[in-house]
């Protein structure tokens, strides 16, 4: 069954259905990093008819986790008896002076995990340290994420905690698509965040700007699928939510996960980096869990944070310009040497190009 | 991180009262909570974030939007494309 959506020939038949139908510009965004790093990897972009620009949108934790909450990583992972642990992307993420993978080298016990049960497994292994997990991500992660909590407290588990940068997709797109700077016109609302929280949340954001959007999947025929409901849409004037993601996505979303999510979850502003704060945009836990909140727990309040002067990341997050416009990109910025975290994570921006352009922009 | 991908369920077992299960990622298999979908069976692809099944792939509707696109295909075709 999977094999089938990454089938050549159909791929080929939805972007010729997408030729056949495009009559002039438009430009769309596709929210999810996972979506931009799909899109790179199997040259979508290229295969597109001139006519449809696809702009990048901020959806990539690593990305867009602020570089005050970076630094608090770095300073709790510098801490005697702690044992930080994150996946595996954050480890090189740029704070303002050094990032995790430095305070590994310098003999901080930092570890990489693939879950934060695995993180709570660790604590329960090491009752005599701190055991903190860097909880980033979207709504496709907290569920994960926030369950450790849950089963810590349930366990009487004390010496675990989490540094919270849960960050939300309506608002930022909210941000987007309030911003005078914004030229989206059709979204490629993203599956799998989709598939936890549901569309209805989006059905308004829809109508009051305009702006038709497609629930899309991730593999190239759903992507292509995604893209050609929106032009669709776009040629014919009509402003819908509508599903092309219909095996991974219903209207209502995954409920047992949202009551997880909401249980000990409550929204707060978030700063983006390269963006900005966002009202609302974000997650943190409720006060019934705040013995668990790393940033409480370890009192990292007052953190200076400086930026790199050269990164044109929060430009590329908001879809303003695209990674090869930055002058660092490729050199001396690249996935080993990287000077911003877009070009960290693989479903960064900048990262994506760099693997995959097929283009030579020199 | 985020790329959530779609793994087959092989096991499904409990732990401290958590519905778990062993999954295979093409080859790899890892330990997934299957807490939040209780519908899934064995043998059915659950797409996996974190070590969390956010949501079990539904084959029927992945053999309707694959339905619809050879109708597509046979349409161009009668029109002699
Ligand atoms: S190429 Fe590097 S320096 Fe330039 S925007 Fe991307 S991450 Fe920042």
């Amino acid at each position: 069954m999977l094999d089938q959506f990454r089938d050549k020939q159909l791929v080929q038949q939805s972007l010729a259905e997408i030729r056949r139908i495009t009559t002039r510009p438009w430009a769309i965004m596709e929210i999810c990093g996972g979506q931009t790093h799909a899109i790179m990897q199997y040259g979508l972009h290229e295969l597109l008819p001139q006519e449809i620009e696809l702009i990048h949108g901020p959806g990539c934790p690593v990305c867009v986790t602020s570089l005050e909450l970076v630094d608090k990583a770095i300073a709790i992972a510098s801490k005697e008896n702690v044992i930080f642990t994150s996946y595996g992307d954050m480890l090189r993420v740029p704070g303002s002076s050094q990032d995790l993978f430095a305070v590994k080298a310098g003999g901080g016990d930092v570890r990489v995990v693939y879950s934060a049960i695995e993180a709570l497994h660790i604590a329960e292994k090491n009752p005599d340290k701190e055991v903190v997990f860097f909880g980033i991500g979207f709504e496709t992660t907290a569920p994960a994420n926030v369950i450790s909590v849950v089963k810590a407290k349930n366990q009487g588990i004390r010496n675990y905690s989490m540094l919270v940068s849960q960050v939300c997709v309506p608002p930022a797109m909210h941000a987007i698509l309030g911003s005078p700077a914004n030229r989206v016109q059709g979204f490629l609302a993203a599956g799998h965040v989709c598939a936890v929280m549901g569309y209805r949340e989006y059905e308004p954001i829809a109508q009051q700007y305009r702006v038709p959007m497609a629930v899309t999947g991730f593999e190239p025929l759903d992507l292509t699928l995604g893209i050609l409901e929106t032009v669709k849409m776009l040629e014919s004037g009509q402003v819908e939510v509508r599903n092309a993601y219909t095996r991974g996505v219903t209207r209502d979303g995954n409920l047992i996960a949202q009551k997880i999510i909401h249980d000990c979850f409550e929204p707060c502003d978030r700063n983006w980096r390269g963006i900005g704060m966002i009202p609302m945009s974000g997650w943190k836990l409720k006060d019934a869990y705040r013995d668990f909140d790393a940033e409480l727990k370890f009192q990292v309040q007052d953190i200076q944070t400086r930026e790199s002067e050269i990164c044109i990341a929060g430009q590329i997050l908001q879809g303003l310009k695209k990674p090869y416009e930055c002058p660092a990109f490729g050199k001396p910025c690249t996935p080993q040497n990287p000077l911003g975290a877009t070009m960290v994570s693989s479903e960064g921006a900048c990262a994506a190009y760099y693997l995959y352009a097929r283009i030579d922009h020199e | 991180m985020c790329l959530g991908i779609p793994g087959k369920i092989i096991e499904i077992f409990n732990h401290e009262s958590t519905r778990m299960g062993k999954v295979d990622f093409n080859g790899v298999e890892l330990e997934v909570c299957l807490e939040a979908v209780p519908e899934a069976q064995l043998g059915n692809y659950v797409i996996v974030h974190a070590g969390f099944a956010i949501s079990t792939l539904s084959e029927s509707e992945a053999k309707e939007t694959l339905d619809i696109l050879n109708q597509l295909d046979s349409f161009q075709q009668e029109l002699g494309n």
